[in-house]
């Protein structure tokens, strides 16, 4: 790719290029392996809530995993809803260490117990992640449910009294806790554990609330400084649209989607990554004759994903070769065009297109396993904010 | 213009770029950067027990499941030298042996040599215990 007037600095292009055009196996996929949850998050990008009858089985499961190991996926991130309330959740780690693909999970923590602190401890290949989207008690709370909070910490004891070592701990980025970004550190600090800030994105139920909870963009200038500082903190290359402000943060800077990564949802089905689960996204199915590998090679969509895509309304933009027009999933769900600024633009490119979407033309937010209906969905507890049922008003308040 | 290597943690997708080598361009004949790393060229190295190698249209992937790195080889000619080098007694024997088989240029050599010394830094390879402690 020829550098276009203005671009930053790329890491490695030729490899970018490579990614982008696809690989033989996905480098991680992510595997949701039940749509069931204890909780019941506002910002849920899956809309867990309910298990669904159509999940995989213990053997299809099992299926999977083989298939994985035979295409040499290394690494695999486990979620759900929540994986450990499936039954054979144990049964599925351990076949899937065995095989060789090891596992990331990512728990809200409410099982963990000093027991499975100690199991978990004697496998090996084992990441453990730990939701937490408040630095206390009342901002989590807000998000995750009553009582979050305090059963994620409890997690967090048992895993440090087990002697786990470095688990992770997960926060999706808020308006909310970006001042706390500090005090995330420090509950890191104080269990020598890894911390995890992700983009918040409006899949799922996080449609919802998107409007409430993304950042300000001066909140996104802040959070750029603390992670340009800070290259310890873990991201999951989820911020790439902020490179746009300078300096690339470390990371491949470029969606993924069907290209390197994808995800397994709990009746088998393939999206093009974890916060694009719509139709329009579905490549297919693990059940489908020729399995994950016929999908992840064959489909349709993977395929289209790894053709070239223009760069539209970004294209003069200079900052593109280093944002590469941010991410398809918010796009998608802020009802943007693919190739339209990323709704968080940080020249806030976006702003206009963004006020021209009619709300009624919004995509719906994928399967749906809530709870409770979204029209009676309750409001979420809050303390200095007030989740609105809109959905994408395009007023950012300066809280 | 293309580097032999790139590394990226899974955990973080965070890419540690390995030697900036013009391959086509490398400067011959010394051995930059492995002085450090107590790499030594002259000793037997050997793919890291605990790392698979997954085969790509551009050259493979590595991946070491201690530290969770994944490390991006980007020539075949690298890939088949790192396989290669358990059969020889040293590095630099596995690297004449890629020379004289046509595998890439002599003027190649210290750049292949990097990549090498890069992935023993990162641990995808390693040098079998020493006899002397
Ligand atoms: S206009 Fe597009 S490429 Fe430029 S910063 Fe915004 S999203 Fe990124
Ligand atoms: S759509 Fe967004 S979240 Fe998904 S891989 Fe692309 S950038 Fe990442």
């Amino acid at each position: 790719m020829p550098p276009s007037p203005g671009s930053t600095t790329a890491a490695a292009p030729r490899l970018v290029e490579q990614l982008k055009s696809g690989l033989d196996a996905p480098i991680c996929l992510t595997w949701e392996l039940t749509y069931a949850c204890n909780l019941e998050c506002v910002h849920c990008l899956s809309s867990s809530g309910r298990r669904d009858p159509r999940e995989l089985t213990t053997a299809e499961c099992k299926a999977v995993i083989d298939e994985l190991h035979d295409l040499q996926v290394f690494y695999v991130n486990i979620g759900g809803g929540e994986p450990m309330v499936r039954r054979d959740f144990f049964e599925l780690l351990d076949y899937s260490v065995s095989r060789g693909v090891g596992v990331k999970f990512s728990t809200n923590g409410y099982f963990i117990d000093a027991e499975k602190a100690r199991r978990l401890t004697a496998t090996d290949y084992i990441d453990v992640q730990i939701s937490l989207d408040g630095a206390d008690a009342a901002t989590n709370d807000a998000v995750r449910g009553v009582g979050s909070y305090d059963a994620a910490r409890r997690a967090m004891d048992h895993l440090a009294a087990a002697g786990f070592g470095p688990f992770k701990i997960s926060v999706v980025v808020t308006r909310q806790n970006i001042p706390q970004l500090p005090a995330f550190e420090a509950i890191a600090d104080s269990y020598g554990a890894q911390l995890r800030l992700t983009r918040l994105r409006p899949s799922g139920r996080g449609a919802d609330v998107w409007n409430d909870l993304h950042p300000t963009n001066a909140q996104q200038r802040d959070l750029y400084r603390f992670l340009i500082e800070r290259p310890g903190i873990l991201t999951g290359d989820s911020f790439f649209h902020l490179s746009a402000l300078g300096e690339s943060l470390p990371g491949l800077n470029l969606c993924g989607a069907g290209r390197v990564v994808c995800l397994i949802d709990p009746i088998g089905d393939v999206y093009a990554c974890p916060f694009v689960l719509h139709d329009e996204f579905r490549a297919g199915s693990v059940r489908d004759r020729g399995g994950f590998t016929s999908v992840w090679r064959e489909s349709e969509l993977f395929v289209g994903l790894r053709e070239p895509q223009s760069p539209g309304a970004c294209a003069s933009c200079g900052s593109y070769d280093a944002c590469g027009g941010g991410c398809m999933a918010a796009k998608f769900f802020t009802g943007l065009p693919l190739d339209a600024p990323d709704p968080e633009c940080v020249w806030g490119n976006a702003d206009d297109a963004l006020a021209a979407v009619d709300p009624a033309s919004l995509p719906s937010s994928g399967p749906g396993h809530s709870k409770i209906p979204k029209a009676d969905a309750r409001p979420a507890v809050s303390t200095n904010v007030t989740l609105k049922p809109t959905r994408h008003r395009v007023v950012v308040s300066s809280s | 213009m293309r580097r032999l290597l790139s590394t990226l943690e899974v955990e973080t997708s965070r890419v540690v770029d390995g030697p900036d080598d013009d391959l086509d361009a490398g400067p011959v004949g010394d051995h930059p950067g492995t002085a450090d790393i107590g790499f030594d060229p002259a000793r037997p190295y050997a793919l890291h027990p605990q790392v698979a190698l997954r085969p790509e249209p551009f050259g493979a992937l590595a991946y070491h499941y201690g530290n969770r790195r994944l490390v991006f080889l980007k020539r075949n000619a690298l890939v088949a030298l790192v396989r290669s080098l358990g059969d020889h007694p040293t590095v630099d024997a596995a690297l004449d042996a890629a020379i004289a088989t046509g595998a890439f240029d002599a003027r190649q050599r210290s750049s292949y040599l990097k990549a090498l010394a890069s992935l023993a830094a990162s641990e995808v390879l390693c040098a079998p215990a020493r006899e002397e402690t």
